[in-house]
């Protein structure tokens, strides 16, 4: 909606257009396969039976960071992977978010110490929406990550700001 | 990208098959991945493709590369225990076994019979959850989505079962130096019988399901054919092995812990037109890989019945030293992971710490058989050959 | 059936006798040693002779033995031989006919062997990474470059004198006690 952000002042129609549009997006956030190490399995539990993705609108996986909303980068960053990341999150159309699952992508993670090729939490490299911490976390803890990215979306609104949105 | 082979330098790659009065044709290098749905992790080919035809694959590992040998190199054995789980993340009991092991070998430490028998439930447990995961994804690669929610299915109730014996469901810390890390809780043996008897119909179910149908067959079928002195040669072990027709398994064959108390088959890849086998299946292609893992389920299904009537009461862990001292000295020790021969060459030091520790990880060796294999090949086929070879790219990189 | 270590060791010593530098048959890894120059034959020899047969290639390992100059790199030895069909055993499964570690000890400074991709093709990975992560030089092989690290990384990190990296391409990297390569373990 870019054409239509900043343009006008707050008032009754922005806000229920908001709402409109922001229930419209929090309910359809589509991840992106990608999956890199174990954070990837719990990542594929949290997708399947017992604890569906779907019901949250969340289910369908793509493969192509163009057809993505979200990026969920489970599993630790290594510095090969580090440009791979970046060229997918840019490749990534707006309004993307980032949610970095797992202790290796809040901030290192075991391999803090003594790993020389991993990078210390993937927000050296992509700007990151939602922290959900665990090792792996569980795919409850995922649901709760993802519930608060929807939070976030819905907190957002087209209307004019004093601040560069 | 810094680490493209071969590099581009605008010059026209040779045509191999422009013959004079043919249509112009054009080599494309293709890559698939470090992120695609079907390289079961960070892994990524380069394939060179004529057309549909794969002419020659390359794979390029190191993306998942987490030092693992280097903290092995300034931790103690018990702190490096969770370092192993996060190698081979589907079948963690494995790595921690195989660690705990080649320590306990290196320092002597004697391990009761109740921790030998906890050792083998759980191992054989992540087996069979470790193969679901593979049943699982092999039919998402190949199109099919619903035995992935199946797999998934049963797959958490082991995790159940492992939660409520260490508290993780994926990465355990729990076949610690000496044993165990806490005795199994009260109910578990009965509530494992409980699942076996649950179980172990669900197999063929999922033969019916997926095994036998005509599509997947179609897929997999004849694709991806390794003769038994090829996989030996590239150091193939495990399910690729065995579906060459080769009958090794360490368990049987060089057996540690107390697997030779046990008494289960090897399956192996047998011709198509045998038993129920489909006439297309030729020894060592991946249907053959695949059909050995669901198989091995019904074997750990075995095994872990006899575990149920013979574990003795007693001690869960040996008595180790708070700051446990590793002799100067070496020992390799390999187990039967689910993806093959795991083997820890710990290397002690007079001190807490090893000087060495070396993961020889199955899926490296496995994966290394790619560029022979994947040679005039159908662009589909190269999925159907990566996910029945089943890497992880955790064991891969380290 | 199956061999020893320190049978093995007679049969190559027999047909080798410069090449056996040292037996080592009674430890918890039983091996062989042998003279760098002399591996890529041993290697045919280990392989090919109907005696041993050594057709599975385990493991390369590659141990700096800081502070001595040297280092180590063992290769993992297996025989795995088909069952003898007699006829009723056709579950029979391939036996292990010898189990060996051959070490050949290398000076840090110029470390290069022969490979032995030719032999094995799945050194070929093997000795990839020990040229990687340790920094052994294996002549011969037909494609030697880094396979984990990044094709632009400084430095061999297994070795024992390794700094970590600062920063890679503007990220970030170590932070300051990492820099320490040798740990203590004694912070929990």
């Amino acid at each position: 909606m870019g054409w239509l952000r900043n343009r006008f002042e707050e008032n009754f129609a922005i806000t229920t257009i908001d709402w409109a549009l922001n229930w419209a997006r929090s309910n359809s956030v589509w991840p992106l396969t990608f999956g890199l190490a174990c954070c990837a399995i719990e990542m594929m539990a949290a997708g399947a039976s017992r604890f569906d993705l779907d019901r949250f609108g969340a289910g369908a996986f793509r493969a192509t960071p163009r057809q993505a909303d979200l990026m969920i980068v489970a599993g630790t960053v290594t510095f090969k992977m580090a440009a791979r990341i970046r060229r997918l999150w840019e490749q990534m159309p707006e309004p993307k978010y980032v949610l970095a699952m797992g202790a290796c992508t809040v901030g290192g993670g075991p391999y803090f110490k003594y790993g020389y090729h991993v990078v210390k939490g993937v927000d050296l490299i992509v700007p990151v929406d939602v922290y959900v911490p665990g090792c792996p976390p569980r795919p409850e803890a995922l649901l709760e990550g993802l519930m608060r990215l929807q939070e976030k979306i819905r907190a957002e609104t087209i209307a004019k700001r004093a601040e560069p949105a | 990208m810094t680490d493209i082979n071969p590099p581009i330098t605008g010059e026209a790659i040779p045509q191999p098959s422009a013959a004079p009065g043919t249509l112009h044709t054009e080599e494309l290098l293709v890559n698939m991945g470090p992120q695609h749905p079907s390289t079961h992790g960070v892994l990524r080919l380069l394939l060179r493709t004529d057309g549909e035809l794969v002419v020659e694959a390359t794979p390029h590992i190191g993306y998942l590369h987490r030092c693992a040998e280097k903290i092995g190199e300034n931790v103690t054995p018990v702190q490096f225990v969770p370092m192993t789980d996060r190698l081979d993340y589907l079948a963690a009991m494995n790595n921690n076994h195989g660690y705990s092991l080649a320590v306990e070998k290196l320092c002597g430490i004697e391990v009761p019979e109740r921790a030998r028998y906890i050792r083998v439930i759980m191992c054989e447990l992540n087996r069979i959850a470790s193969h679901l995961v593979s049943f699982g994804s092999y039919g998402l690669d190949m199109g099919a989505f619903t035995p992935f929610l199946y797999a998934f299915r049963e797959r958490e109730y082991i995790l159940d079962l492992f939660e409520a014996t260490c508290g993780a469901r994926l990465t355990y810390n729990y076949l610690t130096i000496g044993g165990a890390a806490a005795d199994l809780p009260e109910g578990f043996l009965q509530r494992l019988a409980g699942f076996l008897d649950y179980f172990e119909p669900k197999i063929d179910e999922y033969n019916r399901l997926l095994s036998y149908n005509y599509i997947f067959v179609k897929r997999t079928a004849g694709v991806g054919v390794i003769s038994a002195a090829d996989a030996i040669a590239y150091g193939l072990t495990g399910p690729c092995l065995r579906g060459s027709g080769v009958r090794w398994d360490l368990r049987r064959c060089v057996p540690y812990e107390i697997y030779d108390r046990f008494e289960f088959d090897i399956p192996i890849g047998v011709p198509g037109g045998t038993d129920d086998i489909p006439p297309e299946v030729v020894v060592g292609d991946s249907w053959s890989r695949y059909f050995v893992r669901m198989l091995e389920m019904k074997q750990s299904v075995r095994i872990l019945r006899q575990c149920l009537r013979q574990i003795p009461d007693g001690e869960y862990r040996a008595k180790v030293p708070r700051v446990l001292k590793l002799p100067a000295g070496e020992v390799y020790l390999e187990v039967e992971g689910a993806r093959g021969q795991l083997g820890f060459l710990v290397v002690g030091d007079n001190g807490p710490i090893p000087r060495r520790v070396k993961v020889r990880g199955p899926s490296f060796c496995n994966l290394s058989i790619i560029p022979h294999v994947c040679r005039q090949v159908l662009l589909a086929d190269v999925a159907a050959i990566l996910g029945s070879i089943d890497v992880v790219m955790g064991e891969v990189d380290r | 059936m199956s061999l020893t270590v320190q049978e093995i060791a007679g049969l190559l010593q027999t047909r080798f006798p410069d090449a056996v530098l040292e037996v080592d048959a009674d430890s918890r890894h039983p091996g062989i040693r042998v003279a760098p120059e002399s591996w890529h034959d041993v290697a045919l020899f280990l392989r090919d002779d109907p005696r041993l047969a050594m057709n599975l290639l385990r493991c390369i390992s590659a141990v700096d033995l800081h502070p001595e100059p040297y280092i180590e790199v063992i290769y993992d030895l297996l025989s795995m031989r088909p069952p003898v069909s007699t006829g009723g055993g056709a579950a029979d499964p391939w036996s292990c006919a010898g189990l060996v570690a051959i070490r050949v000890r290398l000076p840090r400074e110029r470390a290069h062997v022969r490979s032995v991709a030719d032999i094995w093709p799945t050194a070929n990975w093997h000795e990839r990474e020990a040229f990687d992560l340790m920094g052994v030089t294996f002549d011969g092989h037909p494609d030697l470059r880094r396979i984990l690290c990044p094709d632009d990384w400084v430095g061999h990190p297994l070795r024992k004198d390794y700094v970590f990296p600062t920063e890679y391409h503007g990220i970030p990297a170590a932070t300051g006690s990492a820099a320490d390569s040798a740990g203590t373990g004694e912070e929990h």
